[in-house]
């Protein structure tokens, strides 16, 4: 218990605090990936445009949510609980998409 | 925003840090679920662009790409401001996180106002579905569809930013009268997480409604 404490209180202390070169990183990086996902989209890459568009969008969202968040420095359980939204989002799309990918039209049905 | 506490450890925790530790997790279980809201409206949009793709195409060619672009840099510098701000309050500088709130704060009304003038121009352009919609003989048949989406897409993101900027208030006056701490600032830090959900909301929102389909099957 008092290891746990003391571990946690460590944390608070230095590992809580990033330097301000982080913050700075990741909002430049989050501005290129801006303008390069507007430049893409600019070029057709048939069906890949999509896939690009949300890839670039993907890697954003991940700086977002491991520095802005903090979740990079923050315990298991709030890892776990951050991912389980976006699992559980992609089993939903996954489902979804399968039923509509799949549907053909039956003749004499309308 | 949980905590209450002027600078004390509620009776129910036995320390700050667990007492932090658990608002945080309070706050991603919110957003969990906020997560789960928007999910539904990603999935409409999923299956109606899958249904009626060469209406996206069209609905997306029609919105501004520069505005679009301009307002994504905007609402990500708003990001980092409000991570330092939690950074501020973090280090017991309750004031320089209240000025980095505001700072917030100005942006999210520049978000805003680009937002309501594309608004605007939508409106102008008579492509308000229900309200004021004629969008001309060349239109798709589903293109009030990719409309209707883009409307309550973006204003719901919209609603979530207004939120947030009474949540500003709030918090920004409590940190310039020294109400955090070092060790205790859940209210800015959960603040934070809520901005940055809204945040990583338009990642997703901007290029899904401005960007893709413009080079899909054309119709």
């Amino acid at each position: 218990m008092v290891l746990i404490h003391e571990q946690a209180s460590l944390m608070s202390e230095h590992g809580h605090v990033l330097p301000l070169r982080i913050y700075f990183g990741v909002f430049f990086a989050l501005l290129a990936g801006t303008a390069l996902t507007s430049w893409v989209a600019t070029i057709d890459l048939g069906h890949l445009n999509d896939a690009v568009a949300l890839a670039i969008a993907g890697t954003k969202a991940a700086l977002v949510i491991l520095f802005f968040m903090h979740v990079r420095y923050s315990s298991k359980l709030i890892w776990v609980f951050s991912l389980a939204g976006f699992v559980w989002l992609v089993l939903f799309f996954v489902l979804i998409l399968a039923d509509y990918e799949t549907r053909v039209p039956v003749q004499g049905w309308g | 925003m949980s905590s209450r506490t002027e600078g004390a450890l509620a009776h129910h925790f036995e320390t700050l840090e667990q007492q932090a530790e658990a608002g945080a997790l309070g706050m991603w279980a919110f957003l969990i679920q906020e997560v789960m809201f928007f999910g539904g409206l990603f999935t409409v949009y999923l299956v109606y662009r899958t249904l009626h793709p060469a209406a996206f195409v069209q609905g997306s060619a029609h919105l501004p790409i520069d505005l679009g672009t301009l307002n994504t840099g905007v609402l990500i510098g708003s990001s980092l401001t409000m991570a330092l701000a939690v950074r501020g309050a973090q280090l017991g500088r309750g004031k320089n996180a209240a000025l980095f709130i505001l700072a917030t704060m100005l942006l999210a009304c520049v978000f805003l106002g680009i937002k309501g003038l594309e608004y605007s121009h939508k409106w102008h352009d008579q492509l308000v579905p229900g309200l004021n919609w004629n969008p001309g003989p060349d239109a798709d048949a589903h293109l009030n569809l990719f409309y209707a989406l883009y409307f309550v897409m973006t204003g719901c993101h919209a609603l979530h930013m207004l939120i947030g900027l009474a949540l500003m208030v709030v918090v920004a006056r409590k940190a310039w009268r020294g109400g955090y701490s070092p060790g205790n600032f859940l209210g800015v830090e959960c603040l934070g997480l809520y901005w940055h959900f809204v945040d990583l909301v338009w990642i997703f929102l901007f290029p899904l409604l401005y960007l893709l389909g413009r080079h899909g099957p054309h119709s």
